[in-house]
């Protein structure tokens, strides 16, 4: 009776295992086709030549990532900060300050940063680099905040008193207790920011120069001008990018998974 | 000690106060604005309500708006029904869990560009094997839907360790069919998770914008046809728009939370 059942309850994963493989697993497989598909329909190396070659091709890859490194450096230079005093007490008694940074959140993307460039060009800032890194810091500021604050409210502090008790300083014991002790929430939180800083091509479009543009609106661009075997190729190589950082992420710490936190972000008071 | 603690409380104060002034300074400015008819923001005009009439007789903005609403609740709705048989089936799978795990985290990890390309390309290879697929509602709401499982999934299998093991056993005994112990026994025991996960579906349909601008063909919703007002020049009352929505956010939020609070505190009195 008992075998009966148990294959009976896992079939109920079968339909999202069907979804998967037809709109996650074969859409990368057409990705890598299209990526290798020359106009003729042949088999061709062109499209990652293009992307290899063409210097205004690999150029936006570096300097995406150059721009998403100075987003998510600055975005971990004030939530770090700003996540300590949250879950130092007293501010740690009252949830409702977090929940604050969240609530940006909730309201849609696009708007977020329409309000953005709305105050900036008031205020007489108008379209550049450092306007664009603004933009990216302001819409991905709470992604770095909640999993750093998370780890820092969960810490154990009894490493901190024994550190205090054996006679380190404030800056000692920071520098070897909570500051370690939080790394897989910095972790995390650098993962939440760096990589869809890669996609975030409306915020360097709408608030960047000509130069400031992502990787992201290259392929959007290229996909939709039906470059399809250029864009295909730059979104392989993304893709091995987002893999490459996934298992280093997943290597140098047990960091939460991105599900996880995004669920912490915008699960807020509903979790 | 106790002048050098107040000293950092109110160091403390005064940080997160400048940092939430910082945060919100852009979204009050569009709420003030949002009762001034002027072209931008910072510009003279009258006061009054003429933003929000101009909304309602923006059809294209409306049509945009229920779009947006309409491929949020129907696909955080599937989402949800989806992710939670899903849950439930891998809880009790004996093989072939993690390649599952795997598949669903790769949806979350991956750029959201990538994820756009592969929709696109899809659409392409079903419609050349005479499979018809109108990049459009349908689309979207499909490709939505499956972005947002995996979160739901995500919402739900905490629940699912905390179920008693034999609940399902129970409803079969009792001659219940599997599908039905799964919707009347199962189902009702996850319902929290399965709310913050309807949820966080609906809230990352709403805001998205990478994968519906390639795969949206020609219909537009709040993401896209303010995105696509750019050069134009934003119409004003986008403002509008964007306080009903911020207003709207923040009375589910309370609403949330004070059920959440009256709950516990029942909890807390039995």
């Amino acid at each position: 009776m008992r075998n009966k059942y148990a294959p009976g309850k896992g079939i109920f994963a079968l339909p999202y295992a069907v979804i998967c493989i037809i709109f996650v697993v074969f859409p990368l497989l057409l990705l890598l086709v299209y990526a290798f598909r020359g106009e003729d329909g042949g088999f061709t190396f062109a499209n990652f030549k293009e992307v290899f070659t063409n210097s205004t091709n690999y150029l936006a890859l570096f300097k995406t990532a150059g721009t998403a490194l100075l987003a998510t450096g600055i975005c971990l230079l004030i939530a770090y900060p700003i996540a300590y005093i949250l879950a130092a007490s007293p501010f740690n008694k009252y949830a409702i300050l977090a929940l604050l940074f969240v609530i940006p959140m909730w309201m849609n993307f696009i708007l977020r940063i329409y309000a953005l460039s709305s105050l900036l060009d008031m205020l007489g800032i108008g379209k550049s680099y450092f306007a664009a890194i603004i933009g990216l810091v302001y819409d991905f500021f709470p992604f770095m905040l909640l999993p750093i604050y998370t780890s820092l409210v969960n810490l154990d502090k009894s490493y901190a008193e024994a550190a205090d008790d054996l006679g380190a300083n404030g800056v000692v014991t920071f520098l070897k207790t909570t500051l370690p002790l939080s790394i897989p929430g910095i972790m995390s939180g650098v993962m939440m920011v760096f990589m869809p800083c890669f996609s975030a091509y409306a915020i360097t479009d709408w608030m960047g120069d000509a130069n400031t543009s992502v990787i992201g609106g290259k392929i959007q661009d290229l996909i939709s001008h039906n470059q399809w075997g250029v864009g295909s190729a730059l979104a392989f190589v993304l893709l091995v990018l987002v893999i490459a950082v996934m298992v280093i992420g997943n290597i140098v710490t047990k960091s939460r998974s991105k599900a996880e936190n995004s669920a912490l972000v915008r699960g807020g008071p509903a979790a | 000690m106790t002048t050098k603690k107040r000293i950092g409380t109110i160091l403390g104060w005064t940080v997160l106060v400048a940092a939430l002034i910082l945060m919100y300074l852009p979204i009050l400015l569009i709420i003030v604005y949002s009762f001034v008819d002027s072209k931008n923001v910072g510009m003279g005009g009258e006061v009054g309500f003429a933003l929000y009439v101009r909304l309602f007789e923006n059809e294209r903005l409306m049509t945009a708006a229920g779009n947006t609403l309409v491929i949020g609740a129907i696909s955080a709705v599937l989402a949800t029904l989806l992710g939670t048989v899903s849950a439930v089936g891998i809880f009790y799978m004996k093989r072939g869990k993690q390649a599952v795990n795997i598949v669903s985290q790769l949806t979350v990890y991956n750029a959201e560009i990538v994820t756009a390309v592969g929709f696109f390309l899809l659409a392409i290879f079903l419609n050349n094997a005479h499979i018809p697929v109108k990049k459009g509602l349908g689309w979207l709401i499909l490709c939505h839907t499956v972005m947002t499982t995996p979160y739901v999934i995500l919402s739900v299998s905490p629940r699912l360790g905390q179920l008693n093991p034999n609940l399902f056993e129970a409803g079969m005994d009792l001659g219940a069919s599997s599908v039905r112990t799964l919707f009347t026994v199962i189902f009702p025991q996850l319902i929290k998770g399965m709310i913050s996960g309807l949820a966080l579906a609906f809230t990352l349909s709403l805001d998205d914008f990478v994968v519906t601008n390639l795969n949206r063909g020609d219909v537009n919703t709040i993401s896209t046809f303010v995105y696509d007002s750019i050069r134009r020049g934003i119409d004003p009352t986008v403002r509008a728009l964007s306080t009903i929505l911020f207003v709207i956010v923040l009375l589910v939020l309370i609403v949330v939370n004070l059920v959440g609070k009256a709950r516990r505190t029942r909890k807390n009195v039995k």
